[in-house]
Protein backbone atom coordinates (compact mmCIF):
# COMPACT_ATOMS: atom_id res chain seq x y z
CA UNK A 1 0.00 0.00 0.00
CA UNK A 2 2.82 2.41 0.83
CA UNK A 3 4.36 1.60 -2.56
CA UNK A 4 1.06 2.39 -4.28
CA UNK A 5 0.98 5.76 -2.49
CA UNK A 6 4.57 6.46 -3.58
CA UNK A 7 3.71 5.44 -7.15
CA UNK A 8 0.56 7.55 -7.44
CA UNK A 9 1.92 10.72 -5.80
CA UNK A 10 5.26 10.52 -7.62
CA UNK A 11 3.54 9.74 -10.92
CA UNK A 12 1.09 12.63 -10.44
CA UNK A 13 3.95 15.10 -9.88
CA UNK A 14 5.47 13.89 -13.17
CA UNK A 15 2.14 14.31 -14.99
CA UNK A 16 1.91 17.96 -13.88
CA UNK A 17 5.37 18.57 -15.38
CA UNK A 18 4.43 16.67 -18.58
CA UNK A 19 1.37 18.89 -19.04
CA UNK A 20 3.54 21.99 -18.46
CA UNK A 21 6.04 20.76 -21.09
CA UNK A 22 3.35 19.92 -23.65
CA UNK A 23 1.17 22.99 -23.13
CA UNK A 24 3.64 25.76 -22.31
CA UNK A 25 6.87 24.57 -24.00
CA UNK A 26 8.81 25.25 -20.79
CA UNK A 27 12.35 23.91 -21.15
CA UNK A 28 13.36 20.97 -18.92
CA UNK A 29 15.79 23.24 -17.02
CA UNK A 30 12.96 25.66 -16.21
CA UNK A 31 10.77 22.77 -15.07
CA UNK A 32 13.51 21.59 -12.70
CA UNK A 33 14.02 25.10 -11.28
CA UNK A 34 10.26 25.55 -10.90
CA UNK A 35 9.97 22.20 -9.10
CA UNK A 36 12.75 22.95 -6.62
CA UNK A 37 11.33 26.41 -5.81
CA UNK A 38 7.81 24.96 -5.59
CA UNK A 39 9.14 22.36 -3.14
CA UNK A 40 10.67 25.10 -0.98
CA UNK A 41 7.41 27.10 -0.99
CA UNK A 42 5.17 24.06 -0.37
CA UNK A 43 7.54 22.94 2.39
CA UNK A 44 7.57 26.44 3.89
CA UNK A 45 3.79 26.77 4.07
CA UNK A 46 3.54 23.31 5.62
CA UNK A 47 1.92 21.43 2.73
CA UNK A 48 4.80 19.21 1.63
CA UNK A 49 5.62 17.76 5.04
CA UNK A 50 2.31 15.88 5.38
CA UNK A 51 2.61 14.81 1.72
CA UNK A 52 6.09 13.40 2.45
CA UNK A 53 4.69 11.48 5.44
CA UNK A 54 1.90 10.13 3.23
CA UNK A 55 3.84 9.27 0.07
CA UNK A 56 7.40 8.53 1.28
CA UNK A 57 9.57 8.03 -1.79
CA UNK A 58 6.75 9.45 -3.94
CA UNK A 59 7.38 12.86 -2.39
CA UNK A 60 11.13 12.66 -1.71
CA UNK A 61 12.23 11.35 -5.13
CA UNK A 62 10.78 14.16 -7.35
CA UNK A 63 12.76 17.39 -7.40
CA UNK A 64 10.09 19.08 -5.28
CA UNK A 65 11.37 16.77 -2.53
CA UNK A 66 14.80 18.36 -2.96
CA UNK A 67 13.18 21.78 -2.40
CA UNK A 68 11.31 20.45 0.63
CA UNK A 69 14.58 19.11 2.03
CA UNK A 70 16.07 22.63 1.70
CA UNK A 71 13.06 24.28 3.40
CA UNK A 72 12.89 21.69 6.17
CA UNK A 73 16.65 21.88 6.80
CA UNK A 74 16.52 25.68 6.95
CA UNK A 75 13.61 25.58 9.41
CA UNK A 76 15.37 23.09 11.69
CA UNK A 77 18.63 25.10 11.57
CA UNK A 78 16.81 28.35 12.45
CA UNK A 79 15.08 26.56 15.32
CA UNK A 80 18.39 25.23 16.63
CA UNK A 81 20.78 28.10 15.92
CA UNK A 82 18.71 31.19 15.17
CA UNK A 83 19.57 33.57 12.33
CA UNK A 84 22.73 31.75 11.16
CA UNK A 85 20.46 28.84 10.25
CA UNK A 86 19.05 30.98 7.43
CA UNK A 87 22.28 30.63 5.44
CA UNK A 88 23.36 27.23 6.80
CA UNK A 89 20.37 24.95 6.93
CA UNK A 90 19.31 24.62 3.30
CA UNK A 91 22.52 23.55 1.63
CA UNK A 92 23.46 21.39 4.63
CA UNK A 93 20.28 19.35 4.20
CA UNK A 94 20.82 19.08 0.44
CA UNK A 95 24.57 18.38 0.72
CA UNK A 96 24.43 14.63 0.03
CA UNK A 97 22.44 14.93 -3.18
CA UNK A 98 24.44 17.90 -4.48
CA UNK A 99 27.82 16.30 -3.73
CA UNK A 100 26.79 12.96 -5.24
CA UNK A 101 25.54 14.58 -8.45
CA UNK A 102 28.63 16.79 -8.89
CA UNK A 103 31.15 14.08 -7.96
CA UNK A 104 29.54 11.31 -10.03
CA UNK A 105 28.96 13.68 -12.97
CA UNK A 106 32.63 14.70 -12.89
CA UNK A 107 33.80 11.07 -12.65
CA UNK A 108 31.44 10.09 -15.49
CA UNK A 109 33.13 12.65 -17.76
CA UNK A 110 36.46 10.90 -17.12
CA UNK A 111 35.15 7.37 -17.64
CA UNK A 112 32.64 7.76 -20.49
CA UNK A 113 33.11 9.27 -23.94
CA UNK A 114 30.54 11.48 -25.60
CA UNK A 115 28.54 9.88 -28.40
CA UNK A 116 27.73 13.29 -29.88
CA UNK A 117 30.87 13.46 -32.09
CA UNK B 1 1.52 3.57 -54.23
CA UNK B 2 2.36 7.19 -53.62
CA UNK B 3 -1.24 8.04 -52.92
CA UNK B 4 -1.43 5.14 -50.52
CA UNK B 5 1.59 6.36 -48.67
CA UNK B 6 0.13 9.85 -48.42
CA UNK B 7 -3.17 8.50 -47.21
CA UNK B 8 -1.38 6.41 -44.65
CA UNK B 9 0.79 9.33 -43.55
CA UNK B 10 -2.32 11.46 -43.05
CA UNK B 11 -4.02 8.64 -41.18
CA UNK B 12 -0.98 8.08 -38.98
CA UNK B 13 -0.68 11.78 -38.31
CA UNK B 14 -4.30 11.99 -37.29
CA UNK B 15 -3.95 9.01 -34.99
CA UNK B 16 -0.76 10.36 -33.49
CA UNK B 17 -2.16 13.82 -32.96
CA UNK B 18 -5.34 12.52 -31.38
CA UNK B 19 -4.03 12.75 -27.86
CA UNK B 20 -0.26 13.01 -27.66
CA UNK B 21 -0.64 14.89 -24.39
CA UNK B 22 -2.72 12.11 -22.85
CA UNK B 23 -0.28 9.46 -24.07
CA UNK B 24 2.70 11.47 -22.78
CA UNK B 25 0.96 11.87 -19.42
CA UNK B 26 0.27 8.14 -19.11
CA UNK B 27 3.93 7.39 -19.87
CA UNK B 28 5.17 10.08 -17.46
CA UNK B 29 2.84 8.74 -14.78
CA UNK B 30 3.87 5.09 -15.09
CA UNK B 31 7.63 5.61 -15.44
CA UNK B 32 7.73 8.46 -12.89
CA UNK B 33 5.60 6.47 -10.47
CA UNK B 34 7.83 3.42 -10.93
CA UNK B 35 11.00 5.44 -10.22
CA UNK B 36 9.40 6.88 -7.08
CA UNK B 37 8.41 3.38 -5.92
CA UNK B 38 12.02 2.32 -6.41
CA UNK B 39 13.04 5.43 -4.43
CA UNK B 40 10.69 4.33 -1.67
CA UNK B 41 12.11 0.79 -1.69
CA UNK B 42 15.65 2.20 -1.49
CA UNK B 43 14.69 4.29 1.55
CA UNK B 44 13.33 1.15 3.21
CA UNK B 45 16.50 -0.78 2.31
CA UNK B 46 18.89 1.91 3.59
CA UNK B 47 16.96 2.25 6.83
CA UNK B 48 17.03 -1.57 7.22
CA UNK B 49 20.80 -1.23 6.83
CA UNK B 50 20.77 0.89 9.98
CA UNK B 51 20.68 4.47 8.67
CA UNK B 52 18.53 7.18 10.29
CA UNK B 53 15.38 8.32 8.48
CA UNK B 54 17.07 11.47 7.11
CA UNK B 55 20.14 9.57 5.97
CA UNK B 56 18.18 6.74 4.33
CA UNK B 57 16.27 9.36 2.33
CA UNK B 58 19.55 10.97 1.32
CA UNK B 59 21.14 7.64 0.37
CA UNK B 60 18.04 6.64 -1.63
CA UNK B 61 18.56 9.81 -3.68
CA UNK B 62 22.29 9.13 -3.99
CA UNK B 63 21.57 5.59 -5.22
CA UNK B 64 19.15 6.89 -7.86
CA UNK B 65 21.69 9.56 -8.87
CA UNK B 66 24.34 6.83 -9.24
CA UNK B 67 22.02 4.70 -11.40
CA UNK B 68 21.04 7.68 -13.57
CA UNK B 69 24.68 8.73 -14.10
CA UNK B 70 25.60 5.15 -15.12
CA UNK B 71 22.67 4.94 -17.57
CA UNK B 72 23.67 8.35 -18.95
CA UNK B 73 27.28 7.22 -19.39
CA UNK B 74 26.23 4.09 -21.27
CA UNK B 75 23.89 6.16 -23.44
CA UNK B 76 20.75 4.39 -22.22
CA UNK B 77 19.16 7.24 -20.26
CA UNK B 78 18.06 9.19 -23.35
CA UNK B 79 16.21 6.15 -24.72
CA UNK B 80 14.18 5.87 -21.52
CA UNK B 81 13.73 9.66 -21.31
CA UNK B 82 12.46 9.82 -24.90
CA UNK B 83 9.68 7.44 -23.92
CA UNK B 84 8.99 8.72 -20.41
CA UNK B 85 9.30 12.50 -20.86
CA UNK B 86 8.72 14.16 -17.51
CA UNK B 87 8.63 10.69 -15.92
CA UNK B 88 12.43 10.62 -15.83
CA UNK B 89 12.94 14.40 -15.68
CA UNK B 90 11.07 15.21 -12.47
CA UNK B 91 12.59 12.54 -10.19
CA UNK B 92 16.15 13.19 -8.99
CA UNK B 93 17.26 11.04 -11.96
CA UNK B 94 16.56 13.97 -14.33
CA UNK B 95 18.83 16.27 -12.32
CA UNK B 96 21.59 13.64 -12.26
CA UNK B 97 21.23 13.01 -16.00
CA UNK B 98 21.47 16.73 -16.77
CA UNK B 99 24.68 17.01 -14.72
CA UNK B 100 26.33 13.87 -16.12
CA UNK B 101 25.31 14.46 -19.76
CA UNK B 102 26.68 18.01 -19.86
CA UNK B 103 29.86 16.90 -18.07
CA UNK B 104 30.48 14.06 -20.55
CA UNK B 105 29.69 16.22 -23.59
CA UNK B 106 32.01 19.03 -22.49
CA UNK B 107 34.98 16.78 -21.65
CA UNK B 108 36.62 17.74 -24.97
CA UNK B 109 36.61 21.41 -23.88
CA UNK B 110 38.89 20.58 -20.95
CA UNK B 111 38.57 19.63 -17.31
CA UNK B 112 38.18 23.18 -15.97
CA UNK B 113 36.47 25.27 -18.67
CA UNK B 114 34.68 22.17 -19.99
CA UNK B 115 33.64 19.67 -17.33
CA UNK B 116 34.03 21.91 -14.28
CA UNK B 117 32.05 24.80 -15.72
CA UNK B 118 29.47 23.07 -17.96
CA UNK B 119 28.55 20.60 -15.20
CA UNK B 120 26.60 23.51 -13.74
CA UNK B 121 24.58 24.29 -16.87
CA UNK B 122 21.45 22.76 -15.33
CA UNK B 123 22.65 22.02 -11.79
CA UNK B 124 23.62 25.68 -11.31
CA UNK B 125 20.16 27.20 -11.80
CA UNK B 126 18.55 24.44 -9.71
CA UNK B 127 20.98 24.99 -6.82
CA UNK B 128 20.96 28.82 -7.10
CA UNK B 129 17.18 29.14 -7.02
CA UNK B 130 16.62 26.27 -4.60
CA UNK B 131 19.13 27.58 -2.07
CA UNK B 132 18.01 31.21 -2.54
CA UNK B 133 14.36 30.30 -2.06
CA UNK B 134 15.38 28.34 1.06
CA UNK B 135 17.28 31.32 2.50
CA UNK B 136 14.37 33.70 1.80
CA UNK B 137 12.01 31.24 3.47
CA UNK B 138 14.46 30.95 6.40
CA UNK B 139 14.53 34.73 6.82
CA UNK B 140 10.72 34.93 6.77
CA UNK B 141 10.48 32.00 9.20
CA UNK B 142 13.06 33.61 11.51
CA UNK B 143 11.22 36.95 11.55
CA UNK B 144 7.84 35.32 12.15
CA UNK B 145 8.92 32.90 14.88
CA UNK B 146 11.80 34.61 16.71
CA UNK B 147 10.91 38.29 16.55
CA UNK B 148 7.23 38.09 17.36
Amino acid sequence: MEYLRAFVVGGALCVVAQILIDKTRLSPARILVAYVVAGVILGGIGVYGPLADFAGGGASTPLTGFGYLIADGTKKAVDAEGAVGIIKGGITAAAGGITAALLLGMLASLVFRSKMK
Amino acid sequence: MNADNKTYARYAEKRAKKSPVLQNCIRAFTVGGAICSVGHALRTLWSAAGLSEDNSGMMASVTLIFAAVLLTGFGRFDEIAKYAGAGTLVPITGFANAVAATAIESRSEGLVAGVGAKLFTVAGPVIVYGVSAGAIYGAVYFVLTKLF
